[in-house]
């Protein structure tokens, strides 16, 4: 980051722009988890974050053990593209099924309970998965393995784009393609989007609820699977309090969006990611999160239900 | 319901006369102010939460306030040096006033939305009272907060003479009298809301809560009535604030009015019986009883047993986040009305009134 005092401020800006962007994706993928569910089951899934923080130390225990039984050289790049393939495949899988799991235990006897009800097991949920980092990784940050070369790709600009950054686009950019395309063109997309506006008449139609809601946990824990494992190679730095901070974020990601509106959370994500950066870059980095939550509730002042969310009507 | 009013006031009976007993000590009396005052807290966002049905995420941010307000207005550093007592109602009215000026413009958001501003607004109160060290003191807190002349006593009494010396009683060397004092408050914010959940005030919040369409076209008006239980709740959460960084004597860490203690606090009050007052005071001594005593008790009993040569495994408090997450799992599917659930309250949750269903046809994911 040393090339950084050597730049214009353009370059600089757009330094940070992409630093911004970068992690306003990472938020983004996590807030699908939590716009989805919440479309769904109206949940404010507050474990969500807790568990993109599980997953993350899970691909660290996977890169552990690779290293250990697996390859005995680390820096072949074949090993690094196995270990990658390894991480992106398991990790998501292991997310999304107990994300499914923690649906069917605890969310689906209470799915008749009011909201409060539902918020506070999630609550619960949330406080289990913090011990389980604790008790696996212990209480401070561990770090992450430095898989991905930090080579500048555009020498000339002036802003430094390195792998890392290509990497967390090329992730996250096509699981979000991937996503929009399942709910838009899939029939298992069509039944989730009938599920969100009305469940009864959805299962009336012959929609089969409970597996379309238990679809909806997978793809928010596969998601946030893949956020995780991104996080960790990015940021070279995992602790068990990180889905905390993250997932509020995340979270605030999805309401300004509009909170169950998929194309919303991504954008949230990303007014986020960019505005934190900035933030810190311009006004301090200790006010970037008051920013943050600032920006937040001017948004909401002026519409109320998010940036893409649709306006409200109240029922009678 | 009447078994469960007459418990209360023999509880408050039995905390009167803990500090004569033989095994009191000073240390577990200072736990148990600091219960009290955690008990206030409840019971202010029990107000907001329990009467009228407002999710607030922030309370702490007024617990905060509180804290801080009574800490400029009492510390050397700061030329007010004012007494505890105004101090106290200093924060409690400042902290009423920041809860209506912040609730005010966003009346208008529904139901989670609602939720979050209440909880972005508590995390830039944190983040303001952290950064803020010129006037804060950042993390190293306000202090010292000395108790001031309290009413009725001469202004030239040494405080720490003030500690209770029985005969038998182990001696308290702190300031044993906030433990009354916070007793005392607590004792009369029950009585002063049960009197208010009687008034016309508290049953047209228990109207708005039940259906507030409903109240509304019976003329009441949902904004004020809103924004006074705010007022009220808020209140209530300065005072308790005050009395925190009184028992204290230091601010102390901006981190004990973050977003985990909201949180714990609606937990509490839900764990407890949203909206009953015993019940709120049973959440809490129960939850904060657990993190704040019982945790370190059987910790120290384990050590002593088994020694534990500090494997986290084997303690108490390793585990405790767990424990934490299974009671309110269990609660939220077997008892999901709380421990002493409110009767309307109770009917109200099986009967799912208002809070699903009402929503549901309006979120569309995929198509924005």
């Amino acid at each position: 980051m040393l090339e950084l005092f050597a730049q214009s401020e353009t370059a600089q800006f757009g330094q940070f722009l992409l630093l911004g962007l970068v992690l306003g994706s990472l938020y983004a993928l996590i807030a699908l988890g939590y716009t989805m569910v919440y479309g769904i089951i109206e949940l404010i899934n507050f474990a969500h974050g807790d568990l993109f923080m599980l997953g993350s130390f899970l691909a660290l225990q996977l890169s552990a053990w690779w290293l250990r039984y697996v390859v005995g050289d680390a820096n072949s790049a074949g090993a690094v593209i196995g270990l990658l393939f390894v991480m992106l495949l398991v990790t998501p899988l292991a997310c999304a099924a107990l994300n499914v799991a923690t649906d069917r235990v605890i969310y689906k006897p209470l799915r008749s309970s009011p909201k409060l009800t539902v918020i506070v097991s999630a609550i619960g949920v949330s406080f289990i998965f913090m011990n389980v980092g604790l008790f696996w990784m212990g209480a401070t940050p561990v770090k992450f393995p430095d898989l991905i070369p930090d080579t500048n790709l555009t020498p000339d600009t002036g802003v430094v784009v390195t792998w890392k950054d290509v990497m967390v686009i090329g992730v996250t950019i096509p699981a979000m393609i991937a996503l929009t395309l399942f709910v838009k063109f899939t029939s298992l997309g069509k039944a989730m989007r009938a599920t969100a506006q009305n469940p009864t008449a959805a299962q009336l139609m012959g929609i089969n609820v409970d597996r379309v809601i238990a679809v909806t946990f997978a793809i928010g824990g596969a998601l946030a699977g893949v956020a995780s494992v991104v996080y960790g190679l990015y940021i070279k730095a995992v602790e068990y309090q990180m889905g905390f901070q993250n997932g509020l974020y995340a979270f605030t990601a999805a309401v300004l969006g509009g909170i169950g509106n998929i194309p919303g959370a991504v954008l949230g994500g990303l007014v986020i990611g960019v505005v934190g950066e900035l933030g810190k870059a311009y006004v301090g980095a200790k006010w970037s999160e008051a920013l943050i939550f600032g920006i937040l509730i001017l948004v909401l002042l002026f519409r109320p239900t998010g940036l893409l969310g649709a306006r409200i009507r109240e029922k009678v | 319901m009447t078994s469960l009013r007459s418990w209360v006031p023999a509880l408050f009976a039995l905390l009167a006369i803990y500090p004569f007993l033989p095994f009191a000590e000073a240390n577990r009396g200072e736990q148990f102010t600091i219960l009290f005052i955690y008990a206030i807290l409840a019971l202010g966002l029990n107000v907001v939460i329990g009467y009228t049905g407002l999710l607030h995420l922030g309370i702490a941010a007024f617990f905060g306030i509180g804290a801080y307000t009574v800490g400029i207005l009492t510390v050397p550093f700061f030329p007010f040096q004012q007494s505890f007592l105004v101090a106290a109602i200093a924060a409690t009215l400042l902290a009423a006033f920041v809860g209506v000026v912040t609730t005010a413009p966003i009346l208008r958001l529904r139901g989670d939305y609602l939720a979050l501003v209440t909880l972005g607004f508590g995390l830039i109160t944190l983040y303001a009272i952290r950064n803020l060290d010129a006037i804060t003191e950042g993390t190293k807190g306000l202090n010292p907060i000395e108790a001031g002349p309290i009413p009725g006593v001469a202004e030239d009494v040494d405080l720490s003479s003030l500690k209770v010396n029985s005969e038998w009683g182990v001696r308290w060397y702190k300031y044993p009298y906030l433990y009354f004092l916070a007793l005392g408050t607590l004792g009369m914010v029950m009585v002063f809301l049960r009197n208010l959940e009687r008034s016309r005030l508290g049953r047209a919040w228990i109207a708005l809560r039940e259906d507030e369409l409903a109240a509304s076209c019976m003329g009441l008006n949902p904004a004020r009535l809103k924004l006074s239980a705010i007022a009220i709740g808020a209140g209530l959460a300065g005072l308790a604030g005050a009395f925190y960084a009184m028992a204290l004597r230091t601010t102390g860490n901006p981190q004990g009015y973050d977003f985990t203690l909201s949180m714990i606090m609606v937990c509490c009050v839900i764990l407890g019986g949203l909206g009953n007052r015993p019940g709120v005071l049973l959440g809490v001594f129960l939850l904060m009883g657990f993190d704040r005593i019982a945790t370190n008790m059987l910790d120290n009993l384990i050590q002593e047993q088994i020694g534990t040569g500090g494997s986290n495994y084997l303690k108490v408090s390793g585990w405790k986040l767990s424990i934490f997450g299974m009671v309110l799992i269990l609660m939220m599917r077997f008892r999901p009305a709380g421990l002493l659930p409110e009767k309307r309250v109770a009917c109200e949750l099986s009967e799912g009134v208002g809070e699903r269903g009402e929503e549901t046809v309006n979120t569309k994911p995929g198509t924005g």
